[in-house]
């Protein structure tokens, strides 16, 4: 067991206070993307709860681990956890895109402290992950370097140069998680384009690969790990996840990525206006279900 | 006679002026910037030889970082080594870096704000015979508009050295542009050089003409064969594009009420770009721009393609007689 009863049910519960929080923070702003914060909530829980060496009191702690987000947009999810985990005020969620904002609509570095990088633009995380990681063997420093990346992004060409980079260096300090919720703008990944087997794909370029399911702590968790066990490689974990998880109606469809609740008329959803309260209900009534994923 | 200052090489006009690229200033620079600071790094994208950086390669082996032909990774890799608190110098040729890699240049490094040297080597037509492919003459103007960039355009060897010692440690992301070609080594230790500051080679009260890179030295020339006709050239050596030295190019205009620009870059966005910028809300004079007027390059030699794209002493002095001219009122057609 890597996680007691109660480690499971504590960062269950503290999962879905995020979601919450990413809710009314995209209701809040009217713009912004759901599928991908509320997919990844689990997976920023167990890093920021469970995985991670860091301070919320002391952001810029040269020992801490190093957190990449290379797919800026889901930021929602980043912001949330790191609110709940004491970074800043919960209450400064309501200001996520507005004007004079720390919470930027995506990432930036210099407003908020806890980032490491700003990002936005795909396909840049994992360079400067490995950057990091770099200089972390080359001077002997201890901390790791975890950078959360898209399935969508795995299209970029800047991914798979820090891809033969990271092997060729055997930057074993690094752990790219990848968020593989088959969805991207455009549609259903394998539809705009084909990515699968992303594992042989990693595995081919040198780096040592777990499949996990994402909404899993006892396998995100273990997963991490492992990773740590890892000498000579870097380690992709593919965390296969639900776009939209917790909230029934945003599940699995690609229209939610870009969109907020209550700002689309997506089939299956209630309608405008409605859509936030009945995810905020869902969420608050849903733990039973959540929790049964991990039995 | 011209008033030349002293501090430049005696032989300035002199067939035994000396020929180096900027480049090997570069290199080093770098091993002397490397020596100064333990932070400082440096990352190639597989023209390790070609840029200059080998030095450096073989003094600091644990300090150097081949990425391959890879210019996304090469500055994306140096931002993430820039967080950790190194000092990154990235070279390449400038077409491929900056001329690939803007985005990630413009996100990663500006945006964040992290000390990371742009090296662009080989810029200009005089990259020679590879041709357009090879030839930047947009890498200015690409780097020019991003905030928190410095753009520094060294006109010989010595100066790219001390450049590329300063940058090193005042903590900003930058491009330094470097050329492929041997270019007349014009200045000498004695010459005064801060970043930041453009500074006057020649002085005179007819008409200014600002100048970078390799250009400084044809506008020399260019002033002494003006000084010939009785027009007093003020020449100027403005490596820093961004920031402008903006005290010393408006007093500039304002004492000569004319003003020719002169890069190995298209007039759009280089620094003739940035003079207009300045001069026309500070003090507005008769401007006439000498680069590459809106074409590719193309293979041939060096001189031969300076030649050819007009970035002359002749197409100088040409531009200042032409300004000089509209000063006075004169209906001197614009070239």
């Amino acid at each position: 067991m890597v996680l007691t009863d109660d480690d499971l049910l504590r960062l269950q519960a503290t999962a879905n206070r995020i979601r919450q929080d990413v809710i009314e923070m995209l209701v809040a702003a009217g713009s912004g993307h759901s599928a991908g914060p509320l997919g990844m909530a689990d997976v920023f829980t167990a890093l920021y709860f469970r995985v991670l060496r860091h301070d919320p009191r002391r952001p810029d702690w040269p020992e801490r681990d190093r957190l990449v987000l290379s797919n800026g947009h889901i930021c929602p999810v980043l912001y949330a956890t790191m609110a709940e985990a004491g970074y800043f005020p919960v209450e400064e969620l309501a200001t996520l895109r507005k004007l004079g904002s720390r919470l930027q609509g995506h990432p930036h570095r210099q407003k908020l402290p806890g980032l490491e990088t700003s990002s936005g633009p795909l396909g840049s995380g994992l360079s400067q992950a490995a950057g990091m990681a770099l200089v972390a063997q080359r001077d002997g420093l201890r901390w790791r370097t975890y950078c959360l990346m898209s399935d969508g992004e795995q299209e970029e060409g800047n991914t798979w140069e820090a891809v033969m980079f990271a092997a060729k260096y055997r930057l074993h300090s690094l752990c790219a998680i990848m968020d593989r919720n088959n969805i991207q703008i455009d549609g259903h990944t394998e539809d705009v384009m084909p990515l699968d087997s992303i594992r042989a794909k990693y595995e081919a370029f040198n780096w040592h690969v777990l499949e996990i399911d994402g909404h899993n702590f006892e396998q995100i968790v273990g997963a991490c790990d492992e990773a740590r066990a890892i000498y000579e490689r870097p380690t992709l974990i593919v965390a296969h996840t639900i776009p939209g998880k917790g909230v029934d109606y945003m599940e699995n469809r690609y229209e939610w990525h870009g969109s907020p609740p209550d700002a689309a008329n997506v089939p299956g959803a209630p309608p405008k206006g409605k859509q936030a309260a009945v995810a905020l209900a869902e969420l608050r009534t849903l733990g039973g279900r959540i929790r049964s994923e991990h039995e | 006679m011209i008033g030349l200052a002293p501090h430049l090489d005696p032989r300035l006009f002199a067939d035994d002026l000396p020929q180096v690229p900027t480049r090997n200033g570069y290199g080093e620079g770098l091993v002397l910037a490397g020596e100064a600071d333990p932070h400082v790094v440096a990352l190639c994208a597989d023209l390790t030889e070609s840029t200059r950086t080998e030095a450096f390669k073989e003094k600091f082996p644990d300090r150097f970082v081949e990425v391959g032909v890879a210019e996304q990774n090469l500055v994306t890799v140096a931002a993430g080594m820039a967080a950790c608190g190194k000092i990154p110098f990235t070279t390449s040729y400038a077409m491929f870096s900056p001329g690939r890699n803007w985005e990630q240049i413009r996100t990663t490094a500006c945006y964040n704000d992290q000390p990371v040297k742009v090296v662009g080597s080989h810029a200009g037509v005089s990259v020679g015979p590879d041709g357009a492919t090879h030839q930047a003459l947009e890498d200015i103007a690409l780097m020019r508009v991003l905030p928190n960039m410095v753009v520094v355009c060294p006109t010989d060897a010595l100066e790219a050295r001390r450049a590329t010692v300063a940058i090193a440690q005042h903590g900003q992301p930058t491009y330094l542009r470097l050329s492929r070609a041997k270019v007349p080594q014009i200045t000498t230790e004695q010459t005064p050089f801060t970043l930041g500051r453009a500074e006057a080679y020649c002085d005179g009260d007819d008409v200014a003409i600002v100048a970078c890179g390799q250009m400084v030295y044809r506008a020399l020339v260019a002033a002494r064969d003006l000084a010939a006709a009785g027009i007093r050239a003020r020449v100027i050596n403005c490596h820093t594009v961004k920031p402008l030295d903006a005290a010393t190019l408006v007093r500039a205009a304002e004492e000569t009420g004319a003003v020719v620009t002169a890069e190995e870059h298209q007039v759009a966005g280089g620094l003739g770009s940035a003079v207009a910028e300045l001069l026309v809300q500070r003090h507005p004079v008769p401007m006439q721009l000498v680069g590459v007027q809106d074409r590719f390059g193309e293979s041939g030699e060096p001189d031969e393609l300076l030649e050819a794209f007009g970035l002359t002493a002749d197409a100088i002095a040409q531009a200042a007689r032409a300004v000089v001219a509209r000063k006075r009122g004169a209906s001197a057609p614009a070239r």
